[in-house]
C-alpha cells in the first residue's frame, strides 16, 4: 500500500529535510540569526534546535558578512553547514564571502577544495516588508560562475532541492519565496532529492510556454486554468534552477508552443528573463516563434510599503492571464 | 668540539625562548627558510621585471621573521589562511618554491595550476587554506575552519594573517567576537607593517596598537616586535598553547616593516627614503636573527655560508622547473569552476 498522500507546508519542508541531512551526516549544521529557541524568523527551523541542540543549531550574532565566511570555512574544512540568511535582502552585508570567497575558492585552488556550504534566502514581497525586507536577488548570485542558484517552487521541491544541496560539493544558495512558506503540498517521507539544473514541466500545453520561477510559478498555473475556458491551452515551465540554468527544456517547450512567456518577480530589466528571452533567440527554438517574446517581471521601483502599491509592483494572475492572451491571440 | 657544544648547552638557560625551546638544526633551519623566503621573493621581482612573470605581486622582503616565527609552533596539520603578501608564510607552513615558481609563472605545476597566481596561491595539504586578494576575506574563513576544528575535535589550531589595513574592515570585527564567544581555536595575527597601502597606521586607525583591540573581544592582545624572530615565536607558542588547551582565541599584532612598495605600482610618495633606508640597515629581521645564532654560537660564517648557497640553487632550480612546466591548455578554461562529478 502506497502511503497516504501526506502534506506539508514549505516551511515544513525545509525543516524536515534539514532534520534529515543532520540524521544522516553529522557534518552536516545549522547556522543563523535567530534560527534557535527563536525558531527562525519564518519559522522554518522551529524547535530544531531542541533536537539537535545549540551545538548543531547555532545562533550566530547579527554578523552576515562573518557567518556566512564561517560558513564557507567549516566548509571547506570538512563541514556542511547550512547558513541561513533571516531575510535574502541581507546578503548584500555578505556578498564578499558570498562572490569573493566561496563561489571562486574551488577555482582560484586549481580544484584543491570543494566549498560544500548551503545558503538560504527567504526571499519576494508580499509581506508589508517594504523596500529593505522584500527584494529578489536571485539574479545576482546567479551571476557568479562558482555558485548554484535554486528556487524551489513547492513543498515536494524545497524538500528534495535542500537535500541534493546539501549532497552538493559546490555552494548552492536556495531563494525561498516568504510567501511559499504557508503552501501545503504533498511532501513524501524519508530522504529522496530533486535534481538542481533540471527544469519541470508542471502543465502541458500547445499555445504558449510561460517560464515562471518560484511563487510565479503556481501564477501561472491558476492563469492557464483560467485560459483554459478560452481555449488557450498553455505550458508551464517551472525553471526551479537559475544557474545552471536548464535550456534545452526551454528550447523544447518553445519549439512545441512557438510563443514564449517569462513571469518572475525581481525586477523585469538585466534579470531572469533576459536570460531566458536571450537563451531562446540564440537557440533553433528562434524559428519556430509566432510571436515577439514577453517578459512579466517586477516594477523598476524598490518594493514599496503600502500594500496596494506593493501588489502592483510585482506581476498578479490577471497580468499574466492578460499577457498570455495577447502573446496568442497576435495582439502583440 | 664536544667542549663548544656544552658551552652552548650551559648557556641556553639564559638566552631568548627560541634558543631554549628549539634544538641548534631546527634554528638553522629557520635561518635557511629566512633566506627562501628572501631569495625567493628577489627571484619573483627579477622575473616580474624581465617580463617573465605578469600581473602584479606584493611582496614581503622584511617580514620574514613574523611569518617564520609564528608558524614555528604550528603543526603540519594546522592551518593558515594568508593575504595578498602571503608568499612568507606560504614557505614558512612548508610550501616548495618550485611550484611556487610555477603559479607565478602560470603554468599547470603550480599550487593553483595556473588559476590562481601570487594572490590566491594555496598549498592545502600543508594546512594553508590560501592566499586572498580580499582585505580580511580570509579572517572568518580562518573561523569557520577553527568551528570545523572544535566540532571534528581534530586538535587543529588555525592562524589567521592579515595586515594593519585589515583591522578596519568590518570582517575583522566580526569574526574576533565570533571566535571570542565560542572560544576557537584560532590566532588572530596582524602583521602591523605600518601602512595599508599609502595610508599610515596613524591615519587610518584610531587606537595606536590594533592588539588594543583585542580588549573588545575578551581576549589577550600581545604586542611583539615582527623583525625578531624569537619574540614572534614566544607569543606564537604561548597562542597555540592557550588555543589546544581550549581557551579560545588571541590576537598577536606583529609590528614589521616592509622594504618594497604596496605593490608594483607603487611610487614610494608616503614614506621617507631615510625612513626605509633606517629599516633596512638597522632592524632587517634576518640580519638580526643570523647575528643572534652567530652570537650565541649556533652557526659560524662557513655554515651562513652554506645555507646561502643551498637557498641560491633552490631558487635557480625552482625557477627552471617553472620555466620548463607546460602552460594549461586553453580547452581547459572552465575547469574547476564546480566540482567535477563522475
Amino acid at each position: 500500500m502506497d502511503a497516504v498522500m501526506r502534506e506539508l507546508s514549505y516551511a515544513q519542508a525545509i525543516q524536515e529535510a534539514m532534520a534529515i541531512a543532520m540524521d544522516m551526516d553529522e557534518r552536516v549544521f545549522l547556522m543563523g540569526e535567530d534560527i534557535g529557541v527563536y525558531g527562525g524568523a519564518f519559522q522554518v527551523t522551529g524547535d530544531l534546535v531542541e533536537r539537535y541542540g545549540t551545538d548543531r543549531v547555532i545562533d550566530t550574532p547579527i554578523s552576515e558578512l562573518g557567518g556566512a565566511g564561517v560558513a564557507v570555512g567549516a566548509a571547506v574544512t570538512g563541514m556542511r553547514p547550512i547558513f541561513e540568511f533571516q531575510f535574502s535582502d541581507f546578503a548584500t552585508l555578505a556578498m564578499e564571502q558570498i562572490v569573493n570567497q566561496a563561489a571562486k575558492m574551488r577555482f582560484m585552488l586549481g580544484g584543491e577544495v570543494s566549498v560544500p556550504v548551503v545558503m538560504r534566502f527567504p526571499a519576494g514581497s508580499g509581506t508589508g516588508a517594504a523596500a529593505q525586507h522584500s527584494q529578489s536577488l536571485e539574479a545576482w548570485l546567479g551571476h557568479v560562475p562558482g555558485l548554484k542558484v535554486i528556487q524551489p517552487a513547492t513543498p515536494h521541491d524545497a524538500k528534495g532541492m535542500l537535500l541534493a544541496a546539501v549532497a552538493d560539493p559546490d555552494p548552492v544558495m536556495i531563494f525561498e519565496h516568504k510567501l511559499l512558506y504557508k503552501m501545503k503540498g504533498h511532501v513524501p517521507e524519508g530522504h529522496y532529492t530533486v535534481p538542481i539544473g533540471k527544469a519541470e514541466i508542471r502543465r502541458e500545453g500547445r499555445d504558449l510556454t510561460i517560464v515562471a520561477t518560484s511563487i510565479m510559478v503556481q501564477k501561472a498555473l491558476d492563469a492557464a486554468a483560467a485560459l483554459e475556458g478560452e481555449g488557450i491551452d498553455i505550458e508551464v515551465v517551472d525553471l526551479r534552477t537559475i544557474r545552471p540554468i536548464d535550456r534545452q527544456t526551454i528550447i523544447d517547450s518553445v519549439k512545441k508552443t512557438s510563443r514564449l512567456l517569462c513571469v518572475y518577480e525581481a525586477v523585469k530589466t538585466l534579470g531572469i528573463g533576459a536570460e531566458v528571452s536571450a537563451l531562446v533567440a540564440e537557440s533553433e527554438a528562434f524559428d519556430y516563434l509566432d510571436a515577439p517574446i514577453v517578459r512579466l517581471g517586477g516594477a523598476e521601483t524598490p518594493i514599496p510599503y503600502n500594500p496596494d502599491l506593493e501588489k502592483a509592483t510585482v506581476p498578479q494572475v490577471p497580468d499574466i492571464i492578460a499577457a498570455a492572451r495577447d502573446l496568442v491571440k497576435g495582439v502583440r | 668540539m664536544a667542549g663548544a657544544s656544552k658551552a652552548v648547552a650551559d648557556s641556553r638557560a639564559n638566552l631568548p625562548f627560541v634558543y631554549r625551546q628549539y634544538s641548534p638544526e631546527q634554528l638553522r633551519q629557520v635561518l635557511h627558510k629566512m633566506y627562501l623566503i628572501r631569495r625567493f621573493e628577489e627571484g619573483a621581482e627579477e622575473c616580474y621585471m624581465r617580463g617573465l612573470i605578469h600581473g602584479t605581486m606584493h611582496l614581503s622582503i622584511g617580514q620574514e621573521a613574523s611569518a617564520m616565527g609564528i608558524c614555528m609552533p604550528l603543526a603540519e596539520d594546522d592551518q593558515i589562511t594568508s593575504t595578498h603578501r602571503g608568499h612568507g608564510h606560504c614557505i614558512a607552513k612548508g610550501t616548495e618554491v618550485s611550484r611556487m615558481f610555477a603559479e607565478f609563472f602560470g603554468k599547470t605545476t603550480g599550487y593553483c595550476k595556473g588559476r590562481g597566481g601570487s594572490m590566491h596561491i594555496a598549498d592545502v595539504a600543508k594546512g594553508n587554506l590560501g592566499a586572498n586578494g580580499i582585505v580580511a576575506g580570509g579572517i572568518p574563513i580562518a573561523v569557520g575552519a577553527a568551528l570545523s576544528s572544535k566540532m571534528m575535535k581534530t586538535g587543529k589550531v588555525v592562524v589567521s594573517f592579515f595586515g594593519d589595513g585589515a583591522n578596519n574592515e568590518g570582517a575583522f570585527h566580526e569574526a574576533l567576537n565570533m571566535a571570542a564567544i565560542w572560544k576557537l581555536p584560532v590566532i588572530f595575527v596582524c602583521e602591523n607593517n605600518g601602512y595599508g597601502m599609502s595610508t599610515s597606521t596613524a591615519r587610518s586607525t584610531a587606537v595606536k596598537n590594533i592588539a588594543e583591540r583585542a580588549a573588545a573581544y575578551s581576549m589577550p592582545g600581545v604586542i611583539v616586535n615582527g623583525n625578531i624572530f624569537s619574540e614572534v615565536a614566544e607569543a606564537s607558542f604561548k597562542a597555540v598553547e592557550r588555543a589546544r588547551a581550549g581557551e579560545g582565541p588571541t590576537l598577536i599584532e606583529s609590528k614589521t616593516y616592509r622594504h618594497r612598495g604596496h605593490s608594483k605600482s607603487d611610487r614610494n610618495r608616503y614614506r621617507t627614503k631615510e625612513e626605509i633606508e633606517d629599516w633596512m640597515a638597522n632592524r632587517d629581521p634576518i640580519t638580526l636573527f643570523e647575528n643572534e645564532l652567530r652570537d650565541f654560537g649556533f652557526i659560524d660564517d662557513q655554515g651562513i655560508e652554506v645555507i646561502r648557497d643551498a637557498v641560491a640553487q633552490e631558487i635557480a632550480d625552482g625557477i627552471e622547473f617553472a620555466k620548463a612546466s607546460p602552460a594549461p591548455e586553453i580547452a581547459t578554461l572552465e575547469n574547476y569552476v564546480y566540482t567535477e562529478q563522475t
